[in-house]
This record gives C-alpha cells, sequence and structure tokens, in this order.
C-alpha cells in the first residue's frame, strides 16, 4: 500500500484519535503512515455494536415488563456476561443468573447489591434503575 | 519522578510494547523488526472454538507468544510476574517504577479511560508500557494511541486484574538484563524460519492451510448459517483483519517493514523479492476487506458474493504459499 493510498475517512475512532497503519513512501519502504479512519473498519464495527445494542435494548424492555432484573440490562450494559460477571464479583454463575430474575433481584440485600455496583461501577441507585425510553449508547463507560 | 519516555506510535499493542520496551534500555529495534523476531504473521481458524458466537479467527498468534518468542531470541533475560493479591500487584508495579524500570502490562481494554467508548470491548490481552506515576495517576505509552497518556490507579487495576478469557491475573514483564551485543542477523533467521514452518504447516486450521480451509467454508456460510449471521462472521472476519491493531491488511504490511529490514541487514535478494509479493498480497487482503464490507452494509446484494470473497481468500493463500515456499528455501 502506497503511503498517499491510506485512507484518511473520519470516522468512529474520533476525537483526534489517529491509527498507525504500515504504508509504502516514495522509496517504496513501509513506515508508519497515520489514518484518521477507514470506512471499511465503520461498517463492520458498527455492525458489530448493533449485536450488542440489539442484545441491551430487548433486556431494557424486559426489565421494564418485569421479567428481568435491572442487573442484567447493566451486565449487558458492559459487554459481559454471565460467566464474567461471576468471576468479576466472585459469584457462583448459578447465583448470577438468579439474580437475573427480578423477583430474586428485588430481595437482594446491601451487601449483595454493592459488589454488583462495585464491580459494574456505579452506585446501587443506578444499578436498581433502567432509563425509561431507549438510550442511543454511545455513552458506554 | 516525571521522566520522558520514547514514546513511538505503533501498529499493533504486543510488539509496540516490546518494542518500546526495549528502546528505553538502549537496544533500537523497529515494531516491525520485533513482530518478525517474535513470531510474524500467521492465521487462525478455528470453527469450533466460538468466541461471543463467532467462529475463531485471528491473524497473529497466541497473545503474550510476541513477548515470549522475541525475548528469547534475542538472548535477554525477562522478568515475569503474575499476582493473586491485587494491592500486592500494584505495590509491586510501584515499587518497580520507583526504581525507573519501565514494564510492561497486560490489560483490559474496556476501562481503560483514554479508549474511545466505541472501541472498548471486553478484551483481555492488550499491552501497554507504564514508566511512572504522578500522584494517582500512572504515566502510559500505550503504543496503539499517538502520545502518551494517564490513567488513574483504580481504572488502571481493575485493567490489570480483569476476568474471563485470557485473564491478565496483574502479569507484568520487563527485561531484567540486557545482553552486551545481540545477535540479530540470527535472530531475525530465526524469526523467518519459524514463520515460514508455521504458514506452511500441516494442520488444517493454521497458517496457509487455515486460510483455505475459511475459504471453503465461507462459501457454505448462508446455507449453514442463513444470511444475516453469515454476513456477521465476514464483519468479524474484516474486525481482525482491519480493526483489532494489526497496521492494516492483516498484519501483512507491518510484515513486509519487516523484510525490508531483514533483506538490508542480511542481503539475501530472495528476501526483498518476499517483501515485495508480501506488499501485493496485503493490498490484496485490503481488497477483500472492502469487498466483505460492502456485503455487510447490503450493497452487493448478489447471490454470489460468498463465492467471489471465498475465490480471494483461496487465491490469497496461493500467494502466501508461494511466498513462505520461497522465504523457507533461502533462509
Amino acid at each position: 500500500m502506497k503511503a498517499k493510498d491510506v485512507p484518511q475517512e473520519m470516522s468512529q475512532i474520533g476525537d483526534g484519535n489517529r491509527r498507525a497503519c504500515y504504508a509504502q513512501d516514495e522509496h517504496g519502504n513501509y513506515v508508519v503512515v497515520r489514518s484518521i479512519g477507514w470506512h471499511v473498519e465503520d461498517v463492520v464495527n458498527a455492525q458489530a455494536h448493533v449485536e450488542i445494542d440489539r442484545a441491551i435494548e430487548s433486556a431494557r424492555l424486559e426489565v421494564l415488563s418485569g421479567v428481568s432484573s435491572p442487573l442484567k440490562y447493566h451486565m449487558l450494559r458492559r459487554q459481559m456476561t454471565v460467566g464474567l460477571l461471576a468471576a468479576t464479583t466472585g459469584f457462583w454463575r448459578f447465583t448470577v443468573s438468579r439474580h437475573l430474575k427480578l423477583k430474586v433481584f428485588d430481595k437482594l440485600g446491601r451487601p449483595t447489591l454493592e459488589r454488583y455496583a462495585d464491580c459494574l461501577r456505579m452506585t446501587i441507585d443506578e444499578l436498581k434503575r433502567v432509563p425509561a425510553t431507549q438510550v442511543a449508547d454511545d455513552k458506554r463507560a | 519522578m516525571t521522566r520522558q519516555f520514547p514514546h513511538r506510535h505503533a501498529g499493533h499493542c504486543e510488539s509496540g510494547t516490546v518494542s518500546a520496551l526495549l528502546r528505553d534500555r538502549g537496544l533500537d529495534l523497529s515494531e516491525p523488526m520485533v513482530f518478525g523476531i517474535g513470531g510474524g504473521v500467521f492465521f487462525v481458524y478455528i470453527p469450533y472454538v466460538k468466541m461471543g458466537g463467532i467462529p475463531l479467527i485471528a491473524y497473529r498468534g497466541a497473545p503474550g507468544s510476541i513477548i515470549k518468542l522475541c525475548f528469547k531470541r534475542l538472548g535477554i533475560t525477562t522478568r515475569r510476574l503474575r499476582f493473586r493479591d491485587e494491592d500486592k500487584g500494584m505495590t509491586a508495579l510501584d515499587g518497580l517504577l520507583e526504581s525507573g524500570e519501565s514494564i510492561g502490562l497486560r490489560t483490559s481494554v474496556f476501562w481503560l479511560p483514554y479508549f474511545p467508548p466505541e472501541m472498548r470491548f471486553q478484551f483481555n490481552a492488550h499491552h501497554l508500557v507504564a514508566y511512572g506515576k504522578e500522584g494517582n495517576d500512572y504515566l502510559l505509552s500505550d503504543p496503539v494511541f499517538e502520545f502518551p497518556v494517564k490513567c488513574p490507579s483504580d481504572d488502571l487495576k481493575r485493567c490489570r486484574f480483569s476476568k474471563g478469557l485470557f485473564a491478565p491475573k496483574g502479569f507484568l514483564f520487563y527485561p531484567a538484563q540486557m545482553p552486551r551485543n545481540v545477535d540479530l542477523k540470527a535472530a531475525v533467521r530465526q524469526g523467518i524460519r519459524f514463520t515460514c514452518s508455521r504458514m506452511l504447516g500441516f494442520i488444517p486450521f493454521l497458517g496457509v492451510r487455515g486460510i483455505r480451509f475459511l475459504a471453503r467454508h465461507i462459501k457454505k456460510w448462508p446455507d449453514k448459517y442463513g444470511r444475516e449471521k453469515a454476513l456477521v462472521n465476514v464483519g468479524s472476519v474484516v474486525r481482525m483483519q482491519e480493526e483489532i491493531g494489526t497496521g492494516g491488511g492483516g498484519f501483512r504490511f507491518m510484515y513486509t517493514a519487516f523484510l525490508q529490514e531483514a533483506h538490508k541487514l542480511l542481503g539475501v535478494n530472495a528476501i526483498g523479492e518476499a517483501a515485495d509479493m508480501m506488499s501485493d498480497t496485503g493490498d490484496k487482503w485490503r481488497e477483500f476487506a472492502v469487498l466483505g464490507a460492502k456485503a455487510c452494509k447490503g450493497r452487493e446484494t448478489c447471490d454470489d458474493v460468498f463465492d467471489e470473497l471465498s475465490k480471494q481468500m483461496r487465491a490469497l493463500a496461493d500467494r502466501e504459499e508461494k511466498i513462505f515456499t520461497l522465504l523457507k528455501a533461502t533462509v
């Protein structure tokens, strides 16, 4: 790839971040050339995020209809699975799965909630709530 | 105890980290050099192992292998530590930084505050260099970023001790002793030979055979998974190739840079020839990515886009086979 062919298409990397690509300078030697983005990356990235967002949204609706606990919504928002959340909190997977049900979640004590809140990096109040409308979830952190 | 760190922007985190650690200790090896000596390009396709429902595809070796092999081939003794206790891990890091060492760390990317949110995934095998501490902030040289960054201690702790696949367990490493003189030529030869045998191996999931294997499967994906899921899979192939810190073209361009340097160092003409061929192959990988992205966007609606992808991939396998056969015969 020639240095002048390195795509410079403003993209999601955003915030003035640039990526190091390797490309040929005028003498044919490969050097680092900075790129602000490429539409191909954007397409496949967006595709991956659509999958994640779909799962988050359906969890949010489940919470509002009283099936799942807000924990499920927040877990997915952090791109975690039951296994990962279990490993992070130190609870068993089985226990975490149970806590994803609203009925069980409502009875949880403060220490348990604290542990989840800490691992998901939010306050207990935040952990107990989900937004009433769909969030354009670009503020994942 | 602030100090200047010779930060350099790199394509890939692991090779960039090793290169930075060596540079800080007076051995100036470029990132492609480290990448080439430490294993170089590869291809893995294992459909039976799924990550998030998507078949395992990689354009490089296992995380950590570049670190291990590169140091070994250069004859550099390293110290590698893991920690069970999080606080002990942080204290040990502080102690080392206090004594002026720059330290390689393995982290998750999800909790790093300076990562743009769109790029955050629960991925545990990111590498970066810590070179100092200012109050509560660690001074980091993250090779995939253009400039050095800062990270609060709490965030870094979370990243170093994240759980899940490839859990880093506070992994830190640094060269403990630098040898007086390094036999670079031997290391480069070793690196090239290693890449050749790995790419030309007989295991069907790996190297050139892995590429052919994927080429055969890609054709069948729409029937097997349905069109939508098949496109998600294609998207992830492209993502692994272009998005996950490869320097473009699934590490092929970075490897070209390495071959060019190796050509200058060893003076073997065949390596220069291989470099040119590798450069062209990188371009073809980019074409593959463009077609893949088009398919994902729904622009390419004809049925045979999967056939076309498969055909391109097979051509890539043929090209790479030729390159590595040539290299194997001469190095």
